[in-house]
């Protein structure tokens, strides 16, 4: 592995350790949901660069696609809930 | 306080096997026996240029039926539960339209998606990819599509039909298998022909094909049904 590849690789690490704690820390539910979104993102490169494109290509599509929209999806629902269950009580 | 002594003690306890791991680590100079079996034989045996893809269909081609089972039940469980909780009454929901660009750039966008999904999953034994990540492709651009225009109403039948004949015809290609070849789901009912054509290894793009239409109905037909029974 090239230094310059050595380098790009523990950026990508810190911004994922970073992302991760945004995601369990952060106050706003939608910022938590992105950030966890980033972290498989940045996870599908990792995975590229230690040459498992199979892996990447499942990891950026479902991990950081189709996951991220289905919390927002969820998210959506319970915030609903909240709202009518407010209501009637 | 003793709560947070002990989480503190365990981690301490995880970072220590951890970093005792880290110290031992040596990357494997020469492949285990069974890598090694899998990286000398995939080519002459199966035909596939994309040896993941080759041990994924063939070698391991009952896994791959176990995880497309699982994936089935999920879908149909995201169904039953989201049936079950929906309201009766059917007002006409309105919406605040998307905006110009999502709109302009998803009418461009979306059928280059699913056509890249198409292109992943029968080109899954010669690239990176196959059935389940081209599926998940797929799934993409409907999620796509439904961004666009949430009540965007996706025909259930025709997902339920193409869902039902990739199931049946990759057990069917399994079971062929079984009469014309080595064993259960063996690729090589086709001839393997050319390492690296697209009509090559077997049965593997027949097969990783019908896996991806199975992922990206099940998949697409999740996001719809979450979109659908949405309360706004």
């Amino acid at each position: 592995m090239s230094i310059l590849l050595t380098a790009m690789t523990a950026v990508l690490c810190l911004a994922m350790i970073g992302a991760a704690l945004l995601a369990i820390s952060g106050k706003a539910l939608p910022v938590a949901i992105l950030a966890a979104g980033l972290v498989s993102l940045v996870a599908s490169v990792l995975f590229l660069i230690l040459a498992a494109p199979d892996v990447a290509m499942t990891e950026a599509a479902i991990g950081s696609g189709l996951t991220t929209f289905l919390f927002f999806f969820v998210l959506g629902r319970v915030r609903a809930g909240e709202r009518s269950g407010d209501d009637n009580d | 306080m003793i709560k947070r002594l002990v989480a503190l003690l365990l981690l301490v306890a995880i970072g220590t096997i951890f970093t005792a791991l880290l110290a031992g680590y040596e990357a494997d100079a020469l492949l285990n026996l069974t890598a090694r079996y899998y990286a000398d034989h995939a080519a002459s045996d199966i035909g596939a240029a994309n040896i993941v893809t080759a041990i994924i269909v063939t070698y391991r081609g009952l896994d791959t039926l176990g995880e497309v089972t699982v994936l089935f039940l999920a879908a149909t469980v995201v169904g039953l539960v989201l049936a079950l909780g929906q309201r009766h009454e059917k007002a006409p929901r309105s919406l605040v339209p998307a905006g110009e660009l999502l709109t302009t750039g998803t009418r461009f966008l979306a059928p280059l998606i699913m056509l890249l999904g198409a292109y992943v999953f029968a080109n899954g034994h010669l690239t990176p990819g196959g059935g389940f990540q081209g599926g998940a492709i797929i799934a993409s651009g409907t999620l796509l599509l439904l961004l666009a225009d949430p009540l965007k109403h996706f025909s259930h039948a025709l997902i339920a039909t193409i869902e039902s004949f990739a199931g049946i015809f990759y057990v069917a290609i399994g079971l062929l298998g079984l009469v014309l070849a080595g064993g259960f789901l063996d690729n090589r009912i086709l001839p393997t022909g050319e390492l690296g054509a697209l009509f090559s290894a077997g049965a593997i793009p027949l097969i990783y094909s019908l896996v991806g239409l199975k992922v990206g109905a099940e998949l697409s037909s999740m996001l719809a049904n979450l979109s659908a029974t949405e309360e706004l």
